[in-house]
């Protein structure tokens, strides 16, 4: 895998407060990575110095082999960007607009048409050309921010927050829409919506307070979801004492009636237990493994920062 | 790349009635002027007896439209140029423009000229309107031509004063404001210390270095004069908008 992005040791201060700190990583090509954090932890900072919106006060930003501080022309022609705030020109129409975006991303004058259609295409703005940028839905807006960015077919599209302030439906329409250039891009998307991340995102970053405090796959965020924990509900149940006694058992936890958190010393062997259950007659009706909301893993890994 | 800005410009400006309201009043005022100027110039002429009193009618009827333009230009231009930057910085497009593959002095030069190129749609069709009165009679291109260039290089100073000013805030109407203030000042500061004309005040005043055009004169001190008034700004501006990036 090539790695068409790469930021160091990115900070930036802002007087004596440190926005972002000490912040590394890599994008692959072709892959989806999520940027998660809760409001103010970073996020737009970080996108907008990779973008060159934003000097960082130290570390270095490459694009490709492009350092964005040194050949910012080359580096830029690189992504395409979405800031949180999408920056449409409302008086125009959306083919003004997009034509414009064009141009300045140097997509030639004989390529420019086909360039507008095929961001229109893909954005699903095919019969609002001729429409004004103000008059159309914010969804439908959202969507010629996510164009403007996709016009040049860069090989890093940004898109900070592109979900924000949509209703549900627009808002699984935006996520197919990023999948979809997932495809052919490589995706960085920042959110505080974390089952945002889950549905769209290969690889997932969480920031707090300036700083990456995960960074895997999100079949690893996933993982950390359910640990070593089973929810077990026992009908005719002996008293906490006596399950606790379990060899095997680190903890028991009572959740409501008749339902308990059993927590593993070692891995989760959920025959071993059925089979204890059965044997004493405790009325065993329900086992499940004890998920963990992502609510909670997120909660858990900002706080630690704490 | 720069040529895209200017595009873009001009496009935004007739996007919007703005552009097209302060295009027409500006003709609209120049038009009467012309006309009264016309009707005038009978009438004073024929009680003018003695020949130095006399005067041609280019100069006549030109000296008072391209003064009175210079006075039109500081109210109109405060305007224009508070949507160069300051709606942009409103509007949060400015990462548009910063995103891509562009520099920050082609960005703000390129703003630059396509409002002067706007602009200058009214000096040409100023020399135009006054080109019609060799229909009749034997007008003085020369001196239409000095006040042309003259009123383009007085344009420009104001454009980039009005572009430094429209950096500075995100408010349109302030920019406007101050931008409109400073020219105002500017023209005027010839008038404060008139008793002593090599007052180093005199030479700072725009409308003293835009007289000698109107005299049909072309000074290569008042060129630079006004070249470096606009570079002068065009370079804060380009300053201030890289300090945005530095400070954040």
């Amino acid at each position: 895998m090539t790695i068409t992005l790469e930021a160091k040791n990115l900070s930036r201060q802002f007087g004596p407060n440190f926005a972002v700190k000490d912040v590394s990583f890599n994008l692959e090509q072709g892959e989806v990575l999520g940027f998660l954090g809760p409001n103010g932890a970073g996020k737009s900072t970080t996108m907008r110095m990779l973008t060159g919106n934003l000097a960082p006060s130290e570390g270095v930003v490459k694009i490709g082999p492009y350092d964005i501080l040194e050949e910012p022309k080359q580096a830029k022609s690189l992504i395409g960007y979405l800031p949180e705030v999408r920056p449409l020109y409302k008086e125009l129409t959306v083919d003004e607009f997009l034509t414009i975006a064009a141009r300045f991303h140097n997509v030639g004058s004989k390529n420019l048409k086909q360039a507008v259609d095929s961001a229109k295409d893909r954005c699903g703005l095919m019969h609002m050309s001729k429409r004004l940028i103000e008059n159309l839905s914010n969804g439908y807006q959202q969507r010629v921010g996510i164009a403007q960015a996709i016009i040049h077919s860069p090989e890093i599209v940004i898109l900070d927050e592109p979900t924000v302030g949509l209703d549900p439906i627009q808002i699984r329409e935006i996520r197919k829409l990023i999948k979809e250039i997932g495809k052919n891009h490589s995706v960085i998307l920042s959110t505080h919506i974390l089952p945002e991340v889950e549905m769209v995102c290969d690889r997932v970053q969480i920031i707090n307070q300036g700083s990456l405090v995960f960074h895997g796959s999100i079949d690893e965020l996933k993982q950390q979801r359910i640990g070593n924990k089973l929810q077990v509900g026992l009908s005719k149940a002996p008293t906490l004492k006596e399950l606790s006694s379990i060899d095997f058992i680190n903890k028991v936890e009572k959740i409501e009636n008749n339902l308990y958190r059993f927590h593993f010393k070692k891995i989760v062997d959920a025959e071993k237990l059925a089979a204890l259950c059965f044997k004493n007659k405790w009325g065993l009706y329900h086992i499940a493994p004890d998920v963990t909301s992502l609510e909670d893993i997120f909660a858990q890994l900002t706080m630690l920062g704490n | 790349m720069i040529f895209n800005i200017v595009r873009k410009e001009l496009k935004s400006i007739f996007a919007s009635p703005m552009g097209w309201i302060i295009l027409a009043l500006l003709m609209f005022g120049f038009g009467t002027q012309y006309l009264s100027g016309m009707d005038n110039y009978f009438q004073v002429m024929s009680g003018a007896i003695r020949p130095a009193e006399r005067v041609g009618v280019t100069i006549f009827v030109g000296g008072q439209i391209y003064g009175n333009a210079a006075f039109l230009m500081s109210f109109a231009i405060p305007i224009l140029t508070m949507k160069l930057i300051s709606e942009e910085r409103r509007g949060m497009t400015l990462p548009f423009l910063f995103s891509a593959p562009m520099s920050i002095s082609e960005i703000v030069i390129g703003k630059f000229l396509g409002l002067l190129i706007f602009l200058g749609i009214l000096v040409v069709y100023i020399f135009l309107m006054l080109s019609t009165m060799n229909i009749w009679a034997d007008i003085d291109f020369g001196y239409l031509l000095a006040n042309s260039f003259g009123l383009i290089l007085l344009i420009s100073s104001f454009v980039a004063l009005g572009t430094f000013f429209s950096s500075l805030t995100s408010q349109p109407i302030i920019s406007a404001v101050l931008s409109f203030i400073a020219l105002i000042a500017l023209m005027m500061a010839g008038r404060y210390y008139a008793s002593a004309p090599d007052h180093w005040f005199n030479h700072i005043s725009l409308l003293k270095h835009y007289q000698s055009f109107s005299k049909g004169i072309i000074d290569s001190a008042d060129i630079v004069y006004f070249l470096l008034f606009t570079l002068t700004f065009l370079l804060l501006t380009i300053r201030r908008l890289d300090s945005d990036r530095l400070r954040g």
